[in-house]
C-alpha cells in the first residue's frame, strides 16, 4: 500500500495510486447480477480528469464544496476524485433521505455544487424545499434519460473539460468532507473532517485488516457513511485493490455477488449480518438428520481450532460449502454503524467466518476499537486501534463511565456550531456519550449512552429532538420524545427505542381517537424514526423561563416510573 | 391494462402470500412495515416478487421513502 504517513490529502494519495496500480482493476460495476462494467485505475483517471477540468471551467475553486448524492456506484467515487483534484471539500449526503432534508443539508453545508442521479434529482427538483437554497450553483445529474426533463441541472456525462486541470494541493488540516452524523430536524450535526483524519485512519485501520491488489471489497453499506467512504473507497484504492458496485441491495443479488466476485471484505450493519444469520440457519435446520451431524461435528472441530485465532484455510476445508457460498475467499465481514449482538457475531466465528466488529463513530473518524482476532471475543468491541488514546471519565465503582477519545482522527468540530463543538471536544478529547469499561485484557466493552438518541440495527443514528416536530400540533397538553434508555439507563445496547411522553390536558384521556392520531402522525416518519411506545406522565413538564422543556429535569421524573409499567405500544 | 385498484389488490395478495399474513387482512393504506413486521431488507424482497409477477423493472429507488402499499402500487402501475 502507499505509505500514506507521507501524503497530505486524500486527492493526493488517490492520484499516486491511479499511477501505482494503473493497470489493475479498481471498480467493477453489476446490475441486477449483470455486469455492466469493469475500469481500471488507468480509466479512473481517464474518467476522472475531464470532469475536474469541466468543474474548474466552471469556477470549482479549492475550499469550495460540492455535495454528492447518490447511491453506490461508480460515478460516486469518479465524482469525488476530480472534487478532491480540484482541492473542494466533500459533503457527501445520504441518498435515502427525504428532500426536504437533503436540501436542509445543502443549506446548512454552504455546497456550491451538487452531483446527483436522475431518480433523485427528480424528486428533489420536484420538492418546494429547493427555492430556499441559493448556495447550491451548479447541479449534475447522472443517467438521465434522453428527453429527460433535467430542471436547470446539466448531465454529468456531458461535464467533460478539455485539456489538463491543475491539481490543487491541500494541506492535513484543511477540510476534506463535511459527514452528517445526523439531525435533520434540529440541529444539523455536520462533523468537520480534515485530510489527516482519512489518512490516520486508513492508516490505523489497514494495519489490522489490510488491503492488496487482488482484494475485491463488496460496497452496500451507502458510500455517503464513514466506514464505506473508507472501506469502500479510499481503503482499497490506496492499496490497489478493487471496490464492487452492484446498485441494489436486494438479498438475491447480493448473495450472488460473493460467489462472481469471490469477495475479500464486505462491510455490513448489524441487520443484514443478522438477516444473513437467518437465511443461513434455515438452510442448516433444512438439513437431513444426518447431514446434519455431520455439519454440526465439522463446526466443533472448527470452533476447537479457532479458539485463539482465525485459521482460515482450515475453516474453508471444514465447511466447504458454507465458505463456498460466501465465494471461497472471504477474509473477513466488517460490521459496523450499530451495536451487533454478541450471539450474531460468534454464529459466524464458529462457520470460520471472522466478523471485524468494533465501535466508532463520524467524529471520531469512524473506528475507534475494532477486534484484532487474537482471540475472538463475541463481547467486546475490541482494543482501540494503533494511534487511538481512549479512557474512560468519570468511573464508577464498576469502572464503567464515558468514553472519551483523542486521536488525529477525531473531527475538527461540528460546522457552523462552536458551541456544541466545544461540550463535544474538550481538552482535545471527544466526549462520546457512549458508557463503558475496559476489561482486564484492555478490550472496551458497551453498557449503553449518555446521549437522549437510539442507533438503530441499520445503523442510524436518531436523535430524540429530530423526531418530536412529527408530532407538532399534537392536541394535548405538552409531548416530548426520549429514547427509553435515557429515561431508565439499561446497560444495554440492544432493543433500544424512543418513546413519546405525553401529558394530558386536564380531564383529557388517551382515546382511541387521539391513539389513532399519534399512530398516523408516527406512520408519516420514515420507518427508523417511529416511537415504538406511548408514556402517559400527569404532571406539568419542567421548563425554562423561555418555555422549553428542560430534558435532563424530565428525564430525572420520568425515571421513578416503573419502565416496564409506563411504556404502552402505539 | 390493470386499474390501480387491481395492481393495488394483486400487490396485497402478494404481499401476504410471501409473509404469511392472512389473505384479506391487508390493505391498500396500510404501513407494510409494521403490518407485515418486515425490515428494510424483506421490502426489497418484495420488490422482486412483484417484478416477476408484473414482468416490470423495479429499482430499489422506487421504494425510498415508500412504507403503504397504495403508494407503492402508483410506483408499479407507473412502470406497467
Amino acid at each position: 500500500m502507499l505509505d500514506l504517513s507521507k501524503y497530505s490529502s486524500i486527492g493526493e494519495a488517490v492520484r499516486d495510486a491511479l499511477e501505482t496500480w494503473s493497470r489493475d482493476v479498481c471498480l467493477y460495476e453489476s446490475d441486477r447480477g449483470e455486469e455492466k462494467q469493469r475500469i481500471t485505475y488507468r480509466e479512473f483517471k481517464q474518467k476522472a480528469l475531464p470532469l475536474a477540468k469541466w468543474l474548474q471551467d466552471a469556477g470549482f475553486q479549492g475550499g469550495d464544496r460540492a455535495s454528492i448524492i447518490m447511491t453506490n456506484q461508480s460515478k460516486w467515487l469518479i465524482s469525488a476524485y476530480a472534487m478532491f483534484y480540484c482541492g473542494g471539500t466533500l459533503v457527501p449526503l445520504d441518498y435515502k433521505l427525504k428532500p426536504e432534508e437533503q436540501w436542509t443539508l445543502l443549506k446548512h453545508s454552504g455546497a456550491s455544487v451538487l452531483i446527483t442521479e436522475y431518480p433523485i434529482w427528480r424528486q428533489l427538483s420536484a420538492s418546494p424545499a429547493r427555492s430556499s437554497v441559493v448556495n447550491i450553483t451548479t447541479v449534475l445529474v447522472t443517467e438521465a434519460p434522453a428527453n429527460a426533463d433535467l430542471s436547470r441541472a446539466i448531465r454529468w456525462e456531458s461535464a467533460q473539460g478539455t485539456g489538463q486541470p491543475a491539481f490543487v494541493p491541500r494541506n492535513r488540516q484543511d477540510l476534506a468532507c463535511i459527514v452528517y452524523s445526523s439531525g435533520t430536524g434540529g440541529t444539523p450535526k455536520g462533523c468537520m473532517m480534515t485530510h489527516e483524519n482519512y489518512l490516520e485512519q486508513c492508516i490505523a485501520l489497514t494495519s489490522l485488516y489490510p488491503f492488496w491488489p487482488g482484494v475485491n471489497y463488496l460496497s452496500i453499506l451507502p458510500t455517503n457513511h464513514a466506514i464505506d467512504f473508507m472501506v469502500g473507497f479510499f481503503g482499497p484504492f490506496t492499496c490497489g485493490a478493487a471496490v464492487v458496485h452492484l446498485r441494489t441491495l436486494r438479498p438475491e443479488f447480493v448473495r450472488e455477488a460473493f460467489a462472481k466476485y469471490q469477495i475479500t471484505y464486505v462491510s455490513l450493519v448489524p441487520l443484514v449480518l443478522k438477516n444473513l444469520q437467518k437465511g443461513l440457519q434455515a438452510r442448516f435446520d433444512e438439513l437431513p438428520p444426518g447431514k446434519r451431524r455431520i455439519f454440526e461435528r465439522l463446526r466443533n472441530i472448527n470452533k476447537a481450532f479457532t479458539k485463539r485465532r482465525p485459521i482460515l484455510p482450515l475453516s474453508r476445508l471444514l465447511l466447504k460449502q458454507v465458505h463456498a457460498a460466501f465465494g471461497g475467499k472471504l477474509e473477513a465481514i466488517i460490521v459496523g454503524g450499530a451495536f451487533t449482538e454478541p450471539e450474531v457475531l460468534q454464529f459466524f466465528y464458529d462457520l470460520g467466518i471472522p466478523v471485524a466488529n468494533g465501535y466508532g463513530l463520524t467524529e471520531a473518524g469512524t473506528a475507534v476499537t475494532v477486534n484484532d482476532l487474537h482471540p475472538f471475543r463475541a463481547d467486546t468491541v475490541g482494543k482501540p486501534l494503533p494511534g487511538m488514546e481512549v479512557r474512560i471519565l468519570n468511573p464508577d465503582a464498576e469502572r464503567i463511565g464515558q468514553v472519551s477519545v483523542r486521536s488525529k482522527t477525531v473531527m475538527a468540530g461540528y460546522l457552523n456550531e462552536p458551541e456544541l463543538t466545544a461540550q463535544t471536544i474538550v481538552d482535545g478529547w471527544l466526549m462520546t456519550g457512549d458508557m463503558g469499561r475496559f476489561d482486564s485484557n484492555g478490550h472496551l466493552q458497551l453498557f449503553g449512552r449518555k446521549k437522549n438518541m437510539i442507533v438503530t440495527e441499520e445503523g442510524k443514528n436518531v436523535y430524540a429532538e429530530d423526531v418530536e416536530q412529527a408530532f407538532q400540533g399534537l392536541p394535548v397538553k405538552e409531548y416530548c420524545v426520549f429514547a427509553a434508555n435515557y429515561i431508565w439507563p439499561s446497560r444495554s445496547m440492544v432493543g433500544e427505542q424512543l418513546v413519546l411522553v405525553i401529558h394530558l390536558e386536564y380531564g383529557q384521556s388517551l382515546t382511541d381517537e387521539l391513539r389513532r392520531e399519534i399512530a398516523a402522525r408516527n406512520n408519516r416518519l420514515i420507518n427508523y424514526k417511529r416511537v415504538r411506545g406511548i408514556v402517559l406522565y400527569d404532571d406539568d413538564f419542567p421548563l425554562t423561563a423561555s418555555l422549553k422543556i428542560i430534558r435532563v429535569a424530565l428525564a430525572e421524573r420520568l425515571r421513578k416510573l416503573d419502565r416496564d409499567h409506563a411504556i404502552s405500544t402505539i | 391494462m390493470r386499474t390501480l385498484d387491481q395492481t393495488t389488490q394483486e400487490i396485497l395478495e402478494l404481499a401476504a402470500k410471501h409473509f404469511k399474513a392472512a389473505p384479506g387482512s391487508l390493505h391498500a393504506e396500510d404501513d407494510f412495515y409494521k403490518t407485515l413486521g418486515i425490515d428494510s431488507l424483506q421490502a426489497l424482497e418484495l420488490l422482486s416478487r412483484l417484478e416477476n409477477h408484473f414482468q416490470i423493472e423495479l429499482p430499489d429507488y422506487e421504494v425510498q421513502g415508500v412504507s403503504d402499499f397504495r403508494t407503492l402500487a402508483e410506483r408499479v402501475q407507473a412502470r406497467l
